[in-house]
């Protein structure tokens, strides 16, 4: 364990002695407290009816207005911890630093292991800084309009603890796919092109093609939400079934676990020349 | 400081799907000598190292501590060293949290990532970000990284490689001293006359496969000694040394008489009273010999 705890310390200076970590956090922070705080606005205007005629376009029954702005923070900001994972996975080949890392500890799964379980706390933290960015721009707005914003209630606290969780699995993914696609250009293409485009077409489809279905909740964006419990994709999407947020959890958690042996197997244990 | 120990390499192979790397390689490494390991572009000297290190996975055979492979040292940063040719920093890094990132995963004290870089004289330089580096501060960072564990082998791929000459001097002290205080130390390069000052031994491979082992005066087997010799009245030289029976050709710089020794040549012009301007032995027998161990322009 004594080892473990040195590949950890190691892991965690490679990631804050290098600026991405805070720039990433940055751009996530001030994305998520824009889209929050917007949304809330309209959606808050609606309820109380500040916006004359909207009353067709406010959140349908069951979606809080509070909960449903928070999760901005993940709904929104989930992409970001995935590229950080990715981006610091990927950094030790494009940067051919995987030479002195299995230099200063020969143990390469050890050193998988620290790098997986060192993003998976930066992912919590990002998950702080994007509930932060959600809810302090989305409590604002919705406070301005005479609401509550509600930051103690049981749904609240549940979403934070929650979205902690989901954004902490995500960064795992992300160091997965980094593994796995070890080329920095195509990882984050793949980013980019399956959390922006595909999962969204995918969980459209799956919502309206029978055989497809079935397989939907299994999405990692789907599966996100689950452990959520709460998504503007949910409202829109036209729902279809929803894991229990436990089972999301596992499913996400599956999917970085798949990602990262299958990338220790494929590029981690390849000869570094 | 831990106690340099022997390298060993065992029959060493590796393909690279249809490149045949490195070739059957056995010879041994000795502490407290400072061994060349020598080769064209593409003999296989940095997958052998890689190999040594536990970068690259042998085909067959084994490369070990005195019998003990790299990952299964207790202890691999204090035990070796090593500074391999790629570059391989994060550009947005600075040259001591490089060096602190990997103390940290040996779980070496971070001053000694200090001490590292005001070694090889980066000091004023650790807090800037290596991408800004010239070539010749990237080798010192790698060089650094290498003394991190204050190691008794080093091993070293083209260490010299991008140095002026001020750095070259230098890290051949440098390594003579290592050496001295008992360590291991192994050092590639593809030119001969770029460690001939500092090794004591040689390996020499071409195409994977040994070609030449030994200590760095066996490798003068040809024995062929010239001297280059000028005076104002190059004409009246050139006869003197005929007549002494020796073969004289003419080249810009001078006279170049073959099979002679300074002394004889000297001798000859002052018999003959010619004034000289110019008198010295060329000793081109290591470089010949080493070229004519690895063979014309190399294994590429
Ligand atoms: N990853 C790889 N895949 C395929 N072939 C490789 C790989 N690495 C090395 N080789 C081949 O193995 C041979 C030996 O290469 P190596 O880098 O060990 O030579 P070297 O002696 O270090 O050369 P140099 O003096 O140019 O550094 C070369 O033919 C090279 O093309
Ligand atoms: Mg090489």
């Amino acid at each position: 364990m004594k080892n473990l705890s040195s590949a950890l310390a190691s892991e965690v200076a490679k990631l804050v002695s290098v600026r991405l970590w805070w720039v990433l956090a940055l751009i996530m922070v001030g994305y998520v407290a824009v889209v929050a705080g917007g949304l809330a606005t309209v959606f808050a205007g609606i309820e109380t009816g500040k916006i004359p005629g909207g009353e067709a376009h406010g959140l349908p029954p069951g979606f809080p207005l509070t909960t449903t702005v928070y999760s901005f923070a993940t709904s929104i900001g989930y992409v970001f911890p995935v590229l950080l994972g990715a981006l610091a996975a990927t950094a030790e080949f494009r940067y051919q630093t995987l030479t002195p890392t299995f230099l200063a500890d020969p143990r390469r799964g050890r050193v998988l292991v620290a790098k997986s379980l060192t993003l998976t706390g930066f992912g919590a933290a990002y998950g702080v800084i994007a509930l932060v960015g959600s809810m302090a721009a989305g409590g604002l707005a919705i406070a301005l309009f005479g609401l509550d914003p509600a930051f103690l209630s049981d749904e609240v606290l549940t979403l934070i603890w929650r979205s902690i969780i989901v954004m902490a699995l995500w960064a795992a993914i992300g160091v997965g796919l980094g593994v796995l696609v070890p080329s920095q250009v195509a990882a984050i293409v793949i980013v980019l092109a399956f959390t922006q485009f595909v999962e969204p077409l995918l969980r459209t489809a799956a919502g309206f093609i029978d055989w497809l279905e079935p397989y939907g909740k299994f999405l990692p964006g789907s599966a996100s939400d689950a452990l959520v419990g709460s998504s503007v994709f949910t409202i829109m999407g036209g729902s279809t079934a929803q894991l229990e947020w436990w089972q999301g959890g596992l499913v996400l958690l599956g999917y970085a676990v798949l990602a990262t042996v299958g990338g220790f197997f494929t590029s981690w244990r390849r000869d570094v020349t | 400081m831990t106690a340099g120990v022997p390298l060993h390499f065992n029959a060493l192979s590796k393909r690279f799907g249809d490149v045949a790397a490195v070739k059957d390689l056995t010879f041994t490494v000795e502490p407290g000598r400072v061994t060349g390991f020598l080769g064209p572009n593409g003999a296989g000297k940095t997958t052998t190292m890689r190999m040594l290190l536990g970068l690259v996975t042998p085909t067959a055979g084994t490369a070990t501590f005195d019998g003990i492979a790299y990952r299964d040292l207790p202890s691999p940063m204090t035990t070796v060293g090593a500074a391999l040719e790629a570059a391989s920093f994060h550009p947005g890094r600075s040259a001591f949290n490089h060096l602190a990132v990997y103390a940290r995963a040996a779980a070496i004290p971070l001053e000694a990532a200090r001490v590292a870089l005001e070694r090889v004289g980066l000091a004023e330089y650790g807090s800037r970000r290596v991408g800004g580096y010239s070539l010749g501060m990237r080798q010192r960072l790698g060089l650094a990284f290498a003394l991190l564990g204050d190691p008794g082998v080093l091993v070293l791929d083209e260490p010299v490689n991008g140095l002026d000459p001020e750095g070259i001097k230098w890290t051949r002290g440098f390594l003579r001293h290592m050496a001295d205080e008992g360590r291991t130390v192994m050092v590639s390069s593809h030119l001969l006359s770029e460690v001939a000052q500092s090794v004591d031994e040689v390996v020499v491979i071409t195409h994977g496969e040994l070609a030449h082992t030994g200590p760095l005066s066996s490798l003068d087997m040809t024995e062929t000694r010239e001297v280059l010799v000028d005076g104002p009245d190059r004409g009246s030289l050139q006869n003197a040394l005929t007549e002494a029976g020796y073969l004289v050709s003419e080249l810009r710089s001078g006279l170049l008489v073959s099979g002679a020794e300074a002394s004889d040549v000297g001798h000859v012009a002052f018999a003959a009273g010619v004034e000289l301007s110019a008198l010295s032995q060329k000793r081109s027998g290591l470089e010949d010999s080493f070229l004519a161990l690895v063979g014309e322009g190399g294994s590429l």
